[in-house]
């Protein structure tokens, strides 16, 4: 007979390596999706509004021209155009800082997308137009690519700042006017909680009324109506289909236990109603020009042109 | 009372599926075929732009009939290799798209290369068109593989944390994804210059 105490030994070893690597790997992984998720890079600078110049670029006259025409533009047609500035890439790639940049101000309504921005970075004489999905239709790769080479480049070239971004945003808005068309009314669009995501707590709510039906039609009744009122509250409807949710538990909770037969237990005649206070219904809100400026959730696919000067 | 001690095991089941990670996975599920799709797409978009980019080019530089046919290949060879969105999963598919693609990218980077010799055609502006084109759809395909990747680290990410590895193990058994791998200077996006 042949041994392989090699073999046994590392058998065993494995054994406890196995759980040792079972635990410690999923750690190291995070660590090192961390790491790769935030790569030691230029950081995107904050938002501060339409025009972005942290490069010191356009003079003050005409950073409040551009200011009133992109945020007029955006009141009549709901369309975001940014402008930003920088200084340096400090060796990061013109497209790869442009794209972080538009995923986190996404600039842009969400669902629309309607969102651009015009990069300029002073150092490497580098122009981009980052262009919003919603907006590849209108401003695509050819119309970005000939306003950031025929209009914005030659007038860099030559010095005049604020004539290459003056007509460099009213090339944009030229493209891109008519495409989307500002909502009439400005609502807040619905909360976080979607109705995919509220399904499994309803289905889970209804057994766990059936359950209680069967104990006692009072208990059902009462978890009914406290729940679905519970849950149209967590989810920020209005008063009134709060109360409705409320009636319809109340209802569901007395007879959903019929309508899986067998007598009941318990019988109890119907509770006291109870009451329910408060239901608060969401305000209008909405986006507001005025004061602060905030990208609205648009997305971008990398869609634009570059082009150095 | 049998009968509601089962309605209570089906409410726990209920709560545990949901608490247990299933959704995540599923989700996150979709999100990486989603974000496949976004691939395709701009690899699909440069595809469309190669047969009008040879002819402007034929019209020019006649004699570069070699590397002509070679752009002209790799797009044949890139339409018959596809990934269908269930097999993300399998490597072999994965290295074989990424090798056709891969080598369009670089056919592609020598036609463009071959062009800087013909100044009129560098002047054509049906030319300078597709450059721009080109180089929009190149950083697409960067930006979409690059968010296919990040998608795919967060499934493979979600199949293997506790506890949803076991929800995947017994219940899913999904396998894990496939990034694109950076490959040495093959897949860089042709330079273009003006």
């Amino acid at each position: 007979m042949i041994k392989f105490p090699a073999g046994n030994d590392r058998h065993e070893g494995r054994g406890r390596g196995g759980l040792l690597r079972r635990l410690v790997m999923p750690l190291v992984f995070c660590f090192v999706a961390f790491w790769t998720t935030c790569p030691h890079a230029l950081e995107v600078p904050a938002l501060k509004g339409r025009v972005n110049d942290y490069a010191g670029m356009i003079s003050p006259g005409v950073r409040v021209q551009l200011e009133k025409e992109l945020a007029d533009f955006e009141r009549s047609d709901s369309t975001q155009i940014v402008i930003l500035t920088i200084d340096s890439l400090e060796g990061e790639s013109l497209e790869e800082f442009s794209i972080k940049a538009a995923e986190t101000w996404k600039i842009g309504r969400k669902g629309k997308d309607n969102g651009a921005i015009l990069l300029v970075v002073k150092k490497e004489r580098k122009t981009r137009i980052e262009v919003g999905r919603g907006l590849e239709g209108k401003l695509t790769d050819l119309t970005a690519g000939r306003i950031v080479q025929l209009v914005v480049n030659p007038q860099f070239k030559r010095g005049d700042f604020d004539g290459g971004f003056s007509s460099g945003v009213r090339a944009m808005i030229d493209a891109t006017r008519g495409e989307f068309k500002a909502d009439a009314a400005k609502t807040r669009s619905a909360k976080k909680g979607s109705p995919i995501s509220a399904l499994p707590f309803l289905i889970f709510g209804a057994i766990f009324l059936l359950v209680l039906g069967r104990i006692s039609r009072v208990l059902g009744g009462g978890a009914g109506l406290v729940g679905f009122s519970a849950m149209g509250f967590l989810l920020g409807l209005s008063l009134v289909t709060v109360v409705l949710l409320g009636v319809l538990g109340l209802v569901l909770g007395i007879f959903l236990p019929f309508l899986f037969g067998g007598p009941f237990r318990g019988g109890g005649g119907f509770g006291p109603g109870g009451y329910w206070t408060g239901g608060g219904s969401s305000g209008g809100g909405g986006f507001d020009i005025g004061g602060g400026f905030s990208g609205g959730g648009g997305d971008f696919g990398g869609g634009g042109a570059s082009g150095d000067w | 009372m049998r009968r509601s001690f089962l309605y209570g095991v089906i409410a726990l089941a209920m709560m545990m599926l949901t608490g247990c990670g299933y959704n995540t996975i599923q989700e996150n599920d979709e999100a990486v075929k989603a974000a496949w799709g976004d691939v395709e797409a701009s690899y699909q978009r440069r595809n469309d732009l190669v047969p009008n980019l040879v002819e402007t080019v034929k019209a020019y530089a006649k004699h570069e009939s070699e590397t002509l046919q070679a752009v002209t290949d790799a797009r044949a060879r890139v339409g018959s290799v596809q990934i269908s969105k269930d097999m993300i999963g399998n490597p072999q598919a994965m290295a074989q798209y990424q090798q056709a693609q891969s080598s369009m990218g670089g056919a592609l980077s020598r036609l463009l290369l071959v062009a800087e010799n013909y100044p009129d055609l560098k002047a054509n502006q049906n030319f300078r068109d597709l450059q721009n084109q080109l180089e929009g759809t190149e950083n697409r395909i960067n930006v979409a593989r690059t968010r296919y990747n990040k998608a795919v680290q967060t499934f493979n990410t979600s199949i293997r944390v506790f506890p949803n590895n076991l929800t995947n193990m017994f219940m899913l058994k999904l396998p894990q994804k496939e990034p694109f791998k950076a490959e040495a200077g093959a897949e860089k996006a042709p330079k273009v210059k003006f």
